[in-house]
């Protein structure tokens, strides 16, 4: 018995090493860029840190978080990031490629101007955009010609979120062109016969399109709201430019202009960590927005799974 | 075997952490470290190789050091000094603690000093400072305030700024500058033109602390006002110095009125530019440091200006005069290769008339000795002359040192921002909250 059983384990064994082996490249890269980072940012958290000195301080960090009004700011700066801003860009991407699909002339012009934004770096694409919004820029300048009084975008705490908004519905292409090849995939008969039964065109839209191209609303809503709670680029530069500070040595520039309504928690992260030199206290903020990240994603894998269960029946 | 896998990763990476803390600790001999080589003449000291990093970017500024550091060539052939052009204070801290130091670096912000002494990214200079006996007396005792924190001498003073008032002349009409923040009110309403429909054309003085230099550090002066207690702990809610600043700004906005003051200054032109608004008439007074002289002569010719130093508390008159001064620092980091070397330059550098009247001629920024101060060699005029005088004055202050120096003057500014528009009703709880911040802040960084 004992000669039967050993030749299975034996094998099972060395069937497990050479999965590990073929999995090594993928468990190193695990160990280095996820496994160790995170245990670090977990260590770090409990230390007073100034990349010099290392001090054991218990939960003097997290504690000091709830004091941090800054923190707070950030994170309701960045949950209304979440929530305005990935359902505006996922709907006016949809609503665009739904558009394209309809054009017959000049298809190829109208998908090559929309996706040219998306093309141009972030950094330079975000100081012309500030440009044009400039309170006396072309925007406002169009603005006036209509008698309407345009707002200062940039500088005006109530409208700076709202216009990074724009900017980012701006650079949309991306999202635009995958759902353009979603819906370009979804069957034509499929509308055709709800056509006969009767159906509108809004019908057919909730019926027929948003249960078909599911899979590729979840990825652009969870890629977006992972990259929306990331969000730093476009906050940094355009609360920069707008507020006209320098990038001079010396200089103390503190993102958010104004008064701290761009301030999204990645910059606050970044600014505690390498401008403050607290990185203890910037490895608390970073697990908080690792936190955040996993229950979003989470969250949205469940409702979508529950969406495409009830549509599909699969389960 | 699985959960062994992972709990012998998890002891990897935690040894990783724990050994990645000291790395960047080790390097060369800390400076003072080794006796002084024999002889006290500069051929004792062996041939080596130096970096110098600086935060001076413009050509002209870059031939103004080159210029300083040449004497020093001359002084010590041996010595081959490599200077590395517009550094920030960022750069200089990730370098100490990646290994890779330069010798000597220097910022533009004393900010960051007391972070660096005591984190001791900056070397103590304390033992050679001793050593070659010099004299740091020689130095104006607020140069010598921003450069330390609690008794470790990280830096020297280089090059500092001071910070007054400049007057239109023409805009004046033959006015005095005002002396005390009644005749500065009185004088800015005066000044203001308006048109019809109440809009600022042209503004006496903009009390707005959003307004390029008008800062709290660069106002409180005015009324004495002070950042710390003798503990380090925040004293912006109990001194009321405080509350008389900013209850005479804030009369002074309200008459300008918050949205038309606010429209104005968003209407103007660029800080840097050759736009200022003090070049177009657009402001008939400002608060600025002394470089502002050297860029009228370069960006506006024929303005007709004049200096004279910031108006004070009414019932201060004896502030009078002073007024706040920081400057370009310069020091010897952690794990600099040649630290002794290092100190030679920055003993040149912030010691030697001949190199610091280079500089300052060059970049009209204030010397920090007595000697390069009185130089007959130092190029004056009667506006530079004034700030020469402000940084000379017994009360001229500065923010002093802090491990949170940045974040402090952050927090009161963004109440400040808050205070100016009026969505601040209890001032007395705004600033104990702005105090309440700062300390919290200090507690988390070990204060």
């Amino acid at each position: 018995m004992s000669i039967v059983h050993a030749a299975p384990s034996r094998w099972r064994r060395r069937e497990g090493l050479r999965a590990l082996l073929w999995m090594s490249p993928w468990l190193v890269g695990f160990a280095v860029f996820f496994a160790y980072p995170l245990v670090a940012t977990v260590y770090f958290s409990f230390h007073r840190y100034d990349l010099f000195t290392l001090e054991f301080v218990g939960l003097d960090n997290y504690r000091y978080f709830f004091a941090d009004d800054r923190a707070w700011v950030s994170i309701r700066n960045t949950l209304w990031m979440v929530v305005f801003m990935v359902p505006a860009q996922v709907i006016f991407a949809l609503g665009i490629a739904q558009l394209l699909t309809r054009v017959k002339a000049g298809a190829g012009f109208f998908r090559t101007v929309l996706y040219l934004p998306s093309l141009i770096p972030l950094t330079a694409g975000t100081v012309a955009f500030v440009f044009l919004m400039n309170p006396s820029g072309p925007v406002n300048q169009t603005l006036a010609f209509f008698g309407i009084a345009g707002p200062d975008w940039f500088g005006d705490a109530d409208w700076s979120k709202p216009s990074l908004v724009l900017l980012g519905l701006w650079g949309i292409g991306n999202t635009m062109m995958i759902f353009l090849a979603a819906l370009l995939d979804v069957p034509k008969h499929l509308y055709e016969a709800a056509s006969i039964d009767g159906a509108g065109a809004w019908r057919q839209f909730r019926s027929i399109t948003l249960p078909t191209i599911a899979p590729v609303l979840m990825f652009s809503a969870v890629t977006g709201v992972i990259y929306a709670l990331q969000y730093f680029t476009q906050a940094m530069i355009a609360s920069r430019v707008a507020s006209g500070t320098t990038d001079s040595a010396g200089s103390t520039f503190v993102p958010g202009y104004p008064e701290l309504s761009t301030l999204t928690l990645p910059q606050w992260l970044f600014h505690v960590g390498f401008r403050d030199y607290t990185m203890g206290y910037a490895c608390v903020l970073a697990l908080l927005l690792f936190a955040a990240s996993m229950v979003f994603t989470l969250i949205l894998l469940r409702r979508f799974r529950a969406f495409t269960d009830d549509e599909g029946g699969d389960r | 075997m699985h959960r062994r896998f992972i709990s012998m990763a998890l002891a990897v990476a935690t040894a990783t952490a724990l050994t990645a803390c000291t790395a960047g600790t080790q390097g060369a001999p800390a400076l003072g470290s080794q006796p002084k080589p024999s002889g006290s003449g500069p051929a004792a000291l062996p041939a080596g190789t130096i970096e110098l990093w600086h935060g001076f970017s413009s050509p002209a500024e870059v031939k103004a050091f080159e210029d300083a550091v040449a004497g020093f060539r001359t002084k010590f052939p041996q010595i081959t000094v490599k200077l590395v052009k517009g550094v920030q204070d960022e750069q200089i801290t990730q370098a100490v603690r990646g290994g890779k130091a330069p010798d000597v670096a220097s910022s533009f912000t004393t900010d960051n000093v007391a972070q660096w002494c005591n984190s001791g990214t900056f070397q103590d200079l304390t033992a050679v400072i001793k050593q070659d006996g010099i004299d740091l007396s020689v130095l104006p005792e607020v140069a010598r305030s921003y450069t330390e924190f609690q008794g470790k001498r990280c830096a020297m003073p280089l090059l500092a700024d001071a910070y007054g008032l400049y007057y239109n002349k023409k805009l004046m009409k033959g006015t005095t500058p005002p002396k005390t923040l009644s005749e500065l009110t009185e004088l800015a309403k005066k000044l203001t033109v308006r048109d019809a429909d109440g809009d600022i054309e042209v503004a006496g003085f903009i009390p707005s602390f959003e307004y390029y230099e008008n800062s709290a550090s660069h106002f409180a002066p005015m009324t004495g006002a002070t950042w710390y207690k003798p503990d380090g702990t925040s004293a912006i809610g109990t001194d009321p110095a405080w509350k008389e600043l900013l209850r005479w700004q804030k009369e002074l906005v309200d008459w300008y009125g918050y949205d038309k003051l606010n429209k104005f200054r968003k209407s103007l032109g660029q800080e840097w530019s050759a736009d200022h608004p003090f070049y177009k008439g657009k402001v008939a007074m400002i608060l600025d440091g002394e470089w502002r002289n050297a860029m009228i002569a370069n960006e506006a010719k024929d303005l007709d200006y004049g200096t004279a130093p910031l108006p004070v508390a009414d019932a201060k008159p004896e502030l009078y005069g002073s007024g706040f001064t920081a400057g370009t620092v310069i020091g010897v980091p952690k794990g600099a290769k040649n630290p002794q070397a290092a100190w030679e330059l920055v003993k040149y550098l912030t010691t030697d008339t001949s190199a610091l009247v280079t500089l300052s001629n060059a970049l009209r920024n204030v010397p920090t000795t007595k000697a390069a101060l009185e130089s007959p060699d130092l190029k004056k005029d009667a506006n530079f002359q004034t700030f020469l005088d402000i940084f000379a004055h017994p009360k001229t202050s500065t923010v002093p040192a802090s491990v949170n120096s940045a974040f402090n003057q952050d927090s009161l500014q963004e109440f400040l921002v808050k205070w100016e528009k009026g969505s601040v009703t209890d001032l007395d709880a705004g600033l104990a909250d702005v105090d309440r911040r700062i300390n919290d802040k200090l507690k988390l960084a070990g204060g």
